[in-house]
């Protein structure tokens, strides 16, 4: 407990110096302000326009856009993972497809999908599940590799049924993987949703950032990138906490 | 005491990969009810492969199980109970949720459970402990959780892979009383894999000497204990006679499996 707490102070101090130093930096003109405003004159952009309400809009269509692409591929990538679990032979035909399935640069196909389905959310929700559910399949598929077949053992032992041996010994065996990667999913949906509006659609947070570029609004863009980033860490900071709370004691 | 328990007859198992893995066997063995029968053999002979032969966790590739004289095919009969000789603990459960494991999951009364899982904790000097996690605890401790949560289920009939394996000597010894106690208590079966020639002679009825791999019984030793025994049978002459037969039998099988010929 300790030795957490002098690491997470060490940590805000590292980013409070970083701040800082940037703040100087650019205060002092040694960073000319058409590349960057000082992280103060972001924060004080970014509370403008939250109490304007000029991002709610925005903000309410890129995290519901991240939260479906999320949903579905943590729904859809479990439910995939285990059904290949469960089949040796498809398994064998999709491996290399999932060990190499990261190495595609498949954001190239972002635009045919809005070509497909339109200028509306459905092609960000597409591609963010394109890059979110295999994590969850392939951590769900580690998952179920990793339970020890003495704890399968264990359940034969007890006469349990199929539905009672994967709910009580299977998931929570294969559960903190399967976490992993929900974990990863979440992080994906988020940096797919918010390029994918960068690149080509009408509104949202990222769409929001490159109007601002384009105008040479640094203001505009810095203070909604902070925001892009804080808000970022505060839900993989959630996701951590989640995941810590239900593994907390089984840690070897 | 003559009654037939457990019987196996022309047993072998033979793992198929890449190249055939001939674990086990032929090999016959009758347990009778009550017994307490002791197995004893080099490393790799196959002694893990009977037990789970013998639970109905793998089938024989030849051969016939019978427990309480019904065949065992495809499935665990009910009425067994095993210690795996891996760490087969919850990590997710604490101590008495994996204890009582077994019996919420077959329906046991909640008051009934509480009972049970109080007595096999304080049996295996589990009490203080019934609040933390596998992961707290050292390696003979999550055996013994193991040992309880078997224990609370009442089998009849108990196989057990090298229990005190991770345990010091002088626990083993008290340990061993304690199974023992536990034996004449329930009147149960047990089925002890040991690779300790003195636990072995102390503790059962009967010792089965098995050969390198595949392993069949190469020797079977009645030691003569009354049922009222303890560890202070080691001071008895016959038990040096006993363990030293043991040895004479198993020591040049030993060799075998670790590849020598004298
Ligand atoms: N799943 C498996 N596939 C292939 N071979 C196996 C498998 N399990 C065991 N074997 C082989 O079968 C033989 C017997 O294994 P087993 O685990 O029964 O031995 P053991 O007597 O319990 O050994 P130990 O004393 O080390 O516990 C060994 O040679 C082992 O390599
Ligand atoms: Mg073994």
């Amino acid at each position: 407990m300790k030795g957490r707490q002098a690491a997470m102070a060490v940590r805000v101090a590292v980013v409070a110096v970083f701040l800082l130093l940037l703040e100087v930096l650019c205060r002092s003109g040694v960073i000319s302000p058409l590349v960057m405003i000082p992280p103060s004159a972001m924060l004080i952009s970014l509370c403008e326009m939250l109490l304007a309400g000029d991002l709610t809009d925005d903000i309410v269509r890129t995290f519901g856009t991240v939260a479906v692409a999320f949903a579905a591929a943590t729904v859809v990538g479990f439910a995939v993972g285990a059904l290949v679990h469960a089949l040796p032979r498809l398994r064998r035909a999709l491996d290399p497809i999932l060990a190499s399935y990261y190495s595609v640069p498949f954001f190239v196909f972002y635009p045919l999908l809005v070509a497909l389905l339109g200028l509306s959310v459905l092609p960000l929700i597409a591609i963010a599940f394109a890059f979110a559910a295999p994590a969850v399949v392939m951590s769900t598929l580690l998952g179920l590799d990793r339970v020890p077949p003495v704890l399968l053992k264990v359940a034969r032992i007890h006469r349990l049924g199929p539905a009672s041996t994967v709910f009580h010994v299977v998931l929570p065996a294969a559960l903190p993987s399967i976490l992993n990667g929900i974990k990863l999913a979440l992080a994906y949906a988020f940096i797919a949703v918010i390029a994918g509006e960068f690149i080509l659609s009408g509104g949202g947070l990222g769409y929001h950032i490159a109007y601002a570029y384009e105008s040479f609004d640094n203001k505009t863009m810095y203070g909604l990138m902070l925001f892009v980033l804080v808000s970022a860490i505060l839900l993989n900071g959630l996701l951590h906490m989640w995941e810590g709370r239900l593994l907390r004691r089984r840690q070897r | 005491m003559t009654a037939v328990h457990a019987e196996l007859r022309g047993i072998t198992r033979i793992y198929s990969g890449a190249r055939d893995v001939h674990a086990l066997g032929p090999l016959d063995l009758d347990i009778a009810r009550g017994e307490f029968f002791a197995v004893v053999g080099p490393s790799g002979c196959g002694k893990s492969t009977l037990l789970d032969v013998l639970a109905g966790l793998a089938a024989p590739t030849q051969g016939t199980v019978t427990f309480e004289g019904k065949p065992v095919v495809g499935s665990v009969p009910d009425g067994i109970g095993v210690v795996f000789q891996e760490d087969a603990s919850f990590a997710w459960l604490d101590v008495a949720d994996n204890v009582a494991f077994g019996l919420r999951r077959a329906g046991v009364d909640p008051t009934e459970v509480r009972r049970r899982v109080d007595y096999a904790l304080g049996f295996m000097g589990l009490a203080d402990f019934r609040r933390a996690y596998p992961a707290q605890l050292s390696g003979g401790m999550r055996q013994r959780v193991c040992i309880a949560r078997t224990l609370v289920m009442q089998p009849r009939l108990l196989l057990l892979d090298e229990p005190f394996g991770a345990l010091d000597q002088q626990t083993r010894l008290l340990m061993g009383d304690e199974l023992l106690r536990l034996w004449r208590e329930t009147g149960s079966t047990v089925l002890l894999i040991t690779h300790a020639l003195d636990e072995a002679a102390m503790l059962s009825d009967r010792v089965g000497v098995m050969s390198a791999r595949p392993g069949h019984f190469i020797d079977l030793v009645t030691t003569g204990w009354p049922r009222e025994r303890d560890s202070r049978i080691v001071s008895d002459p016959g038990f040096g006679v006993i363990t030293a037969r043991l040895w004479s039998s198993l020591r040049a099988e030993s060799m075998k499996a670790i590849g020598r010929t004298k």
